[in-house]
């Protein structure tokens, strides 16, 4: 698998620059790892509609923003449990590409060896416990992934990505309480996009406002601009900060919106046009290249640079995914259970 | 894993109880392996529901003896969270119906995980569970759902019998590195006996003849165990011999085991606390009709429970389960001992 420029890679690099100089080069990276998603995304898209991509595929197109900006606040060694519309926290992540792209196509070559699919990305060395298409499932995995780093004294973080439907959900309210009561080292991401599949917010939850009902399990809790790359960003830090200092979780409400259907089988008849037109004034890209732009950071070539960039990624995302091999049937039940524990196990 | 050390082997056989092999063997898992804690409803100052962990708090602490909310979704994946961070978590549900509040948790990451994520992630946890009726707990306390865990690819599912085996089936269970769930017969904790002192660890995966016999083979596991052994007793002062097979584990099944038992008895008699349709029962009489079709003189008979919810009243509870006197009458029909106008529908 190819070498995949991280944000954080390059973030690295820009340490030697002045302040000003830094920011601007963060801004760039931030701007980077939100079009990876978004292109990576749209190129799904293509893939999907030539029958190259099956299944359930679900897309986060306008909510890239919550991905990259919460990942950069994490380390290596920090957890993240994500969901089914999870492309761009692998991304953000650092799972390769093509290793996604591979996924997508059912390869051999993929992040889950062609067994996950679109919902199912996973990538243990890079702690990224997935791709829970159950809504709310993935929340109790963060909290006893927390409890395991509490329980050994490791100092690490688990980041727990889960839609306002989770609100709805036995699942949340019974990890929220237990994350609480035990001090438990999760930072609850809910990317709130207003819809559960096609159910308004308004029309699944008595009480819309999903940070203050957070709060009321002892969490520190508050709402985020969710289109807002730098504050997301911002946010995450200070959340990360105090989780990792001890005093337990913490709870971000993202205020973000998906641009496209819910999946690839939802023909959006639940939303009024004009909403999502309003949305799409907001959309994360468009407002950080909109303020780079205002400073002059970005000019014309940087961008076509970036574009470029990521545009080449995918390419050789889709053709390595192409050439790949398929598992070999007489694979099929391989992974149902480990083989013996002395052959498995360290 | 490393193999587990037993810090306190048995000087020699002794009179114990179910629930206090149960303890020592999970007294011996905390105390070999620093990642092994227990987690559940009640498991710290209450001492479990039925007693079970009483104590090891006291030796062990809160942190590795720790008290959940009733929250079984929440816990049971924390377990499984815990499980993929390192640890070895046991989680104790306190009946198998309430496990059904867990059922996501374990059906769709316990038992998925390794599979979904292409070998990645395996899920090392211990789940047990009571099972199983005959105390008067009603509908909601008392069935016997270990079959259907039993359908799941993923998961090992056992069902300890015997002092014995409550005793050193854990260990095993631990060292596996994909889920085990064990269920504890709500019936058998008071059972009182001897453990043995050379019964070391055993084969995940074994069933065991607990009775040897000729005419015909008694196939049963949990708490019909004790009632399948009651009845060969009293099939043998009939001129009966039965042979007695306890599963010990309900997936994988030990098709050789029951297998060569029915080939040299010829009858088989499945005895299955659980509902009888779309059964564990049901599963082993298939397969035997796949492996013994030409061993087989007369049809399987099953001994299930009645298709009912579990009834309160003593006289209704003990009609809708096993007794050793059905499986007498269902093992007489097997050999054509006995007239079989009495066959189950």
């Amino acid at each position: 698998m190819s070498t995949t420029r991280t944000p954080r890679a390059s973030a690295s690099r820009s340490r030697s620059r002045s302040r000003p100089d830094r920011q601007a080069a963060h801004r760039r990276d931030l701007l980077h790892g939100m079009l990876r998603v978004r292109r990576f995304e749209e190129r799904c898209v293509e893939l999907y509609s030539e029958a190259r991509i099956r299944g359930f595929m679900h897309l986060c197109i306008g909510e890239e923003a919550v991905a990259v900006g919460v990942t950069e606040a994490l380390t290596a060694d920090d957890a993240v449990v994500s969901t089914y519309r999870e492309h761009g926290h692998a991304l953000a992540r650092g799972v390769p590409a093509d290793a996604v792209m591979a996924e997508m196509f059912g390869k051999v070559t993929g992040c889950s060896r062609g067994r996950g699919g679109s919902m199912h990305l996973f990538d243990a060395g890079r702690r990224f416990y997935g791709g829970n298409a159950i809504v709310g499932g993935g929340l109790p995995l963060a909290a006893g992934l927390a409890l395991a780093d509490r329980m050994t004294g490791r100092p690490r973080v688990t980041c727990c990505f889960f839609g306002d439907g989770a609100f709805a959900e036995g699942e949340f309210h019974e990890t929220a309480n237990l994350a609480a009561l035990w001090g438990l080292p999760v930072l609850f991401v809910c990317e709130n996009n207003l819809y559960a599949m096609g159910t308004a917010l308004s029309r699944h939850q008595a009480q819309t406002d999903l940070a203050l009902r957070a709060a009321a399990y002892g969490m520190v809790s508050w709402a985020v601009d969710g289109m807002d790359a730098a504050a997301v960003e911002d946010a995450a830090r200070r959340a990360v900060e105090g989780v990792r200092a001890g005093s337990g979780p913490h709870f971000l409400e993202m205020r973000t919106y998906r641009f496209r259907a819910h999946s690839m089988y939802d023909s959006d008849r639940y939303r009024d046009k004009a909403e999502i037109e309003r949305w799409r004034e907001r959309d994360p890209v468009e407002l950080l290249a909109r303020l780079m732009r205002e400073r002059g950071e970005l000019p014309d070539e940087t961008l076509t640079g970036l574009e470029d960039e990521v545009r080449a990624e995918i390419d050789d995302a889709v053709r390595a995914a192409e050439q790949a091999p398929e598992e070999p049937v007489e694979d099929l039940l391989t992974y149902v259970t480990s083989p013996p524990a002395e052959v498995n196990r360290p | 894993m490393t193999a587990t050390k037993t810090p306190h082997a048995d000087p020699a056989e002794r009179k114990t109880t179910y629930r206090e092999a149960l303890r020592e063997a999970l007294r011996d898992a905390l105390r070999a392996d620093d990642r092994v804690f227990l987690m559940g409803e009640d498991v710290g100052r209450y001492g479990g529901c039925f007693g079970v962990s009483l104590g090891l708090l006291e030796e062990f602490g809160p942190d590795r003896i720790r008290d959940t909310p009733l929250s079984e979704s929440a816990f049971v994946g924390a377990g499984i969270g815990a499980a993929l961070g390192g640890l070895r978590p046991i989680v104790e549900i306190m009946t198998v119906n309430f496990s059904l509040l867990a059922l996501d948790q374990i059906l769709n990451n316990a038992a998925t995980l390794l599979h979904m994520s292409g070998g990645q992630l395996p899920v090392p946890i211990v789940i047990r569970m009571t099972t199983g009726a005959g105390r008067q707990l009603g509908a909601q306390h008392s069935h016997s759902l270990e079959g259907w865990y039993a359908h799941i690819p993923g998961l090992r599912v056992l069902a300890p019998a015997t002092i014995a085996d409550a005793r050193h089936l854990l260990a095993p269970a631990l060292a596996d590195p994909d889920p085990v769930l064990i269920f504890e017969h709500g019936g058998l904790y008071n059972t009182s006996g001897d453990l043995p002192a050379d019964a070391g660890p055993v084969g995940l995966g074994q069933a065991a003849v607990r009775r040897p016999g000729t005419d015909v083979s008694l196939i049963t596991y949990g708490g019909s165990l004790p009632k399948a052994l009651t009845a060969a007793d009293e099939l043998a002062g009939g001129g009966i011999s039965a042979e007695v097979v306890d599963l010990r584990s309900l997936r994988p099944l030990d098709d050789a085991t029951i297998s060569d038992s029915v080939a040299r008895t010829h009858h088989a008699v499945v005895v299955d606390e659980a509902w009888r349709s779309g059964s564990l029962s049901a599963e082993i009489s298939a397969r035997l009709t796949e492996h013994n079709f030409y061993d087989l003189d007369a049809p399987v008979e099953r001994v299930c429970s009645a298709e009912v919810p579990m009834p309160y009243a003593r006289r209704l509870e003990e009609a809708a389960l096993p007794q050793p006197g059905t499986i007498v009458a269902a093992a007489r029909r097997a050999v054509g001992d006995a007239p079989d106008d009495g066959r189950a529908d």
